[in-house]
């Protein structure tokens, strides 16, 4: 036995500080990309921006001007809020279902199974199931059909972040009102609601933010389109698909109109998981 | 006090609750009750329906796809190597090697990247940019598939094309490498794909690293352990099976991920030779052909097909991915 | 307020001293109601409340069973108390009266109770009107977060449906028979949960007369507070008797020997003996109840 000491063997030292360096390393290595890409959104898509890129629809032209990206950011925000519209109420119902009434039955089980189930479902095999359903045969391609595919992929999302944050609310809360002789519906809309409502919030963000960047479940539902329309019984157009799109023609405007195209969803994808940031703040004080 | 009289507590005032005058002060009409069995059952018929749509998708998926399948055979059509739209010819292996190729480079360079990440930040990052950095790495998933199909396309591709020309050189003893390099390539698409799991990966690794109770790690360090010996005899042996579970949801997705791969793969419909050569995947084909497929019936059925093996490989995966995340709660139960 | 108060703690004192002769359980508690009674007739406004019955209650949590049998009667217009080591089911045998145990996963109960001959439990009742009718005060103060003080006390009427009822009337009612009204009566507006404990405890009391209950049922409704606001909820107690039937789980028998007239010891999910709580006390006529209040086990 040696005598006492205060240090540590200078190979098992050194192999701390290697392992140390490199866990640091990873993490660094994990943000390059994140750089590289804002930097490249930022200096390609700043110089696209211009007043009439946000004023002017495209024009399908391949040789002239291409024209802006209203109509894709239109598209976009319309769809996008059509899907939450349609998207938010079944999620919440079925989280509602899951913390309120489900208890611990195997029916509830099983849907929380298959909404997990839904979660991991590739985004492109919405938009084809959309298309077997509702575009093949029936009327073709139109902007509420690009949106209900949009609202399937929100929906895993908005039902289990919405039933992380019922299950936190007290139980405490919904006995006391119970106790008071409330009729248990009077209990879900005054007290559990509300109480959970900031992180209803969060949760819908994040899924709306998600869905504006989806390309996929859109391709074959909405399409694309030029002229600006809040006709979701027409084709419309979106911000992922004029990229798509643009990217594909490897023509030096389309491609400036890409980045350009790129920069704005993704300010417009940053400004909402932001939002939904304060909103989950607001929730923890 | 006024209340309805139909609630019956009126003659509670008068200071008894025996019944009289039919109903009890303990009853409700069905009038009353009726509100909360709405609620109820429009809610549990919500969540049936949520069942009831996910089994229409799967049998609408594998009607569709019917036509192709009977016409190659189940087998035939997941693992022959032959797709070729102008002779209306669909063997879907090229695309289910291109897939399984990228997603397995995906695998290997963000899981070790996603794992460092996660433990630097929970175990060894300074308190005050431990918020930082967790958000920006967070970020990561914020971008859209299209713009890391942009930026691998203008950015990713041109600068490593030496670096790959150079990998190709220099690794060609080992088997799947050497020869020219493509621009697009399988390497590219699993890089993309790479950067595109991380942070998701990184953040269920964190979840599930934040669960080794802190009396497991104090002993580890009470032992005389380093850092880095704690992370290694308390962390890891924990958290292994939920690690596990989080590198496989990431397979998920690299597997179903569509756009970005469409625009960096080639979408060559062959079995490329090398790491380096262009290829494709079951969900990039699906995304590139189905606007023309309307027209021919077969090949719309084999693009439904391939969704159709795409969804079966996501649940899968998924499944496997779940039994070890909840595994690892289980655990996190125990201690 | 402080003196009424007093009259009523004396006034309780008194009234527990009447029945003289020790007496088998279930037979003194009518005896001390009387006396209750009796004292609270020299009040200025008595409202009666029902007389509360539990026959042959037995009570499981999945296979476990918390309640082994148990009857017991709560006199109107008075304070029982049920005290017993933790674990002993006194806290279920409270739920179950006003079926609160309904709402824990795998609950279940047995038996009988009634509300002045009127079966909780009958097919025709309600547990919606059940529990409208025998109002609670939990552990832990539960003001609703999202809203006021003033919309808290109002929640029991809104959440009830109630229409007609003066709301500020009523909530002022509430707040001054719960003791709280002087402290808020300038900030009705402010979110509840900023208010002190005992503050947020005398809230949640308001709330759960305001809707006007017969019976109110308290589940150690004190264990989260220090001990001044304990004294100002044992003094409110002793207040409430006039117009409610009132029952208390604790598990402090100090507490039990402050605020009831009759007290019911439990142990291992049975009753054990429920007499006037002076002879409980000082008393008791089954040799476990002594060891427990004189702190042998437990």
């Amino acid at each position: 036995m040696s005598a006492l000491s205060f240090t540590t063997s200078p190979r098992r030292r050194r192999t701390d500080a290697v392992m140390r360096g490199v866990l640091l390393a990873a993490t660094l290595v994990a943000l390059v990309p994140l750089v590289l890409v804002i930097y490249m959104l930022i200096s390609k898509g700043i110089g696209a921006w211009s007043w009439s890129f946000f004023t002017t629809d495209p024009t399908g032209s391949f040789l002239g001007d291409p024209g802006g990206i209203k109509s894709a950011i239109v598209g976009t925000v319309a769809m996008v809020l059509l899907a939450t519209v349609i998207a938010v109420p079944v999620g919440v119902g079925v989280a509602l279902y899951l913390t309120e009434f489900g208890g611990g039955s195997w029916f509830s089980k099983a849907v929380r199974y298959f909404v997990d189930v839904l979660t991991g479902v590739p985004s492109i095999v919405f938009g084809l199931f959309i298309y077997i359903t509702l575009v093949i045969g029936h009327g073709g391609f139109a902007g509420w059909k690009g949106s209900i595919a949009l609202a399937l992929l929100m929906l895993p999302v908005v039902t289990r972040s919405a039933e992380v944050v019922l299950l936190l609310v007290p139980n405490g809360l919904r006995e006391a009102a119970l106790a008071l002789g409330a009729p248990r519906w009077r209990v879900v809309a005054r007290v559990v609601l509300p109480t959970a409502l900031p992180g209803l919030v969060t949760g819908v963000l994040l899924a709306l933010a998600r869905a504006a960047g989806e390309t996929a479940p859109l391709l074959f539902t909405a399409v694309a389109a030029n002229a600006t329309t809040l006709n979701f019984g027409g084709r419309m157009n979106s911000l992922p698909l004029q990229i798509f799109n643009d990217v594909q023609q490897a023509q030096d405007r389309l491609v400036q109109r890409a980045w350009g195209a790129a920069l704005t969803l993704v300010v417009m994808i940053l400004l909402t998981t932001l939002i939904a940031r304060l909103a989950s703040r607001r929730s923890t004080t | 006090m006024q209340r309805e009289p139909d609630r019956g507590l009126t003659h509670v005032e008068a200071g008894t609750l025996t019944p009289g005058g039919g109903r009890s002060s303990l009853e409700r009409s069905s009038l009353r009750r009726l509100p909360d069995r709405l609620l109820k059952w429009g809610l549990t018929a919500l969540a049936a329906a949520i069942l009831a749509l996910i089994v229409y998708f799967f049998v609408r998926l594998a009607d569709e796809s019917s036509a192709a399948f009977s016409r190659f055979g189940v087998f035939g059509f997941t693992f022959d190597d032959n797709w070729d739209v102008s002779k209306n010819i669909y063997g879907a292996l090229p695309l289910l090697v291109g897939t399984l190729i990228t997603s397995v480079i995906a695998l290997v360079i963000g899981v070790p990247i996603a794992v460092a990440t996660a433990l630097y930040l929970n175990e060894l990052c300074p308190r005050r940019a431990r918020g930082v950095l967790t958000t920006l790495v967070e970020l990561l998933a914020a971008v859209p598939s299209v713009v890391y199909g942009l930026w691998g396309v203008f950015f990713l591709i041109p600068r490593l094309k030496p670096v790959e020309q150079w990998l190709s050189d220099t690794f060609s003893f080992l088997p799947f490498v050497g020869g020219p390099v493509a621009g697009p390539s399988y390497f590219i698409a699993g890089l993309i794909l790479a950067i595109m799991i991380l942070p998701i990966v990184s953040a269920i690794s964190r979840e599930v690293i934040a669960t080794v109770p802190v009396e497991q790690k104090e002993a580890a360090l009470a032992l005389g352990a380093t850092r880095w010996e704690m992370i290694r005899i308390a962390i890891l042996p924990h958290a292994r099976a939920g690690i596990t579970g989080a590198a496989m949801l990431g397979l998920g997705r690299a597997i179903g991920e569509t756009i970005a791969v469409t625009l960096v793969i080639g979408n060559a419909p062959t079995i490329g030779k090398q790491l380096f050569d262009q290829g494709y995947s079951l969900a990039a084909v699906i995304a590139n052909e189905f606007g023309e497929a309307a027209a021919t019936p077969i090949h719309r059925s084999a693009l439904i097909a391939a969704g159709l093996v795409l969804f079966v490989l996501t649940l899968l995966i998924n499944g496997g991915a779940r039994a070890f995340v909840i595994r690892g709660e289980r655990r996190r139960g125990q201690a | 307020m402080d003196l009424s108060s007093t009259e009523d703690r004396s006034g309780k004192r008194a009234a527990t001293q009447i029945p003289a002769a020790p007496a088998a359980a279930g037979s003194s508690p009518l005896a001390a109601a009387a006396g209750a009674a009796a004292r609270t007739s020299s009040h200025e406004v008595t409202t009666p409340a029902p007389q509360v019955n539990v026959e042959g209650l037995r009570s499981w949590y999945g296979e476990q069973q918390a309640v082994r049998g148990v009857d017991l009667r709560f006199a109107a217009n008075a304070v029982t108390a049920i005290i017993g080591p933790s674990g002993c089911g006194k806290s279920t045998l409270l739920r179950c009266i006003n079926r609160m145990h309904e709402e824990i996963p795998g609950a279940r109960a047995e038996g009988r109770v009634t509300l002045d001959g009127l079966d909780v439990y009958a097919k025709e009742s309600d547990v919606v009107a059940v529990r409208r009718a025998i109002g609670m005060v939990f552990q832990k103060p539960n003001p609703f977060p999202t809203m006021s003080i003033f919309d808290n006390v109002a929640a029991g009427l809104k959440l009830t449906g109630t229409r007609g009822v003066d709301l500020r009337d009523r909530v002022e009612q509430a707040l001054r028979g719960a003791g709280l009204w002087e402290e808020v009566k300038d900030r009705l507006g402010r979110q509840g949960i900023g208010l002190s404990g005992g503050q947020q405890q005398r809230l949640c009391i308001a709330r759960a007369i305001a809707v006007e209950p017969r019976v109110v049922l308290m589940d150690e409704p004190c264990s989260a507070l220090d001990p001044i606001a304990t004294l100002r909820i044992e003094e409110l107690i002793g207040e409430l008797r006039a117009n409610y039937t009132i029952v208390i789980v604790t598990h402090n028998m100090q507490q039990a020997a402050r605020v009831a007239d009759t007290t019911a010891f439990m142990l291992a999910g049975e009753l054990i003996e429920h007499t006037a709580t002076e002879q409980l006390f000082t008393n008791p006529a089954d040799e476990r109840t002594e060891q427990y209040v004189t702190g042998k086990f437990g």
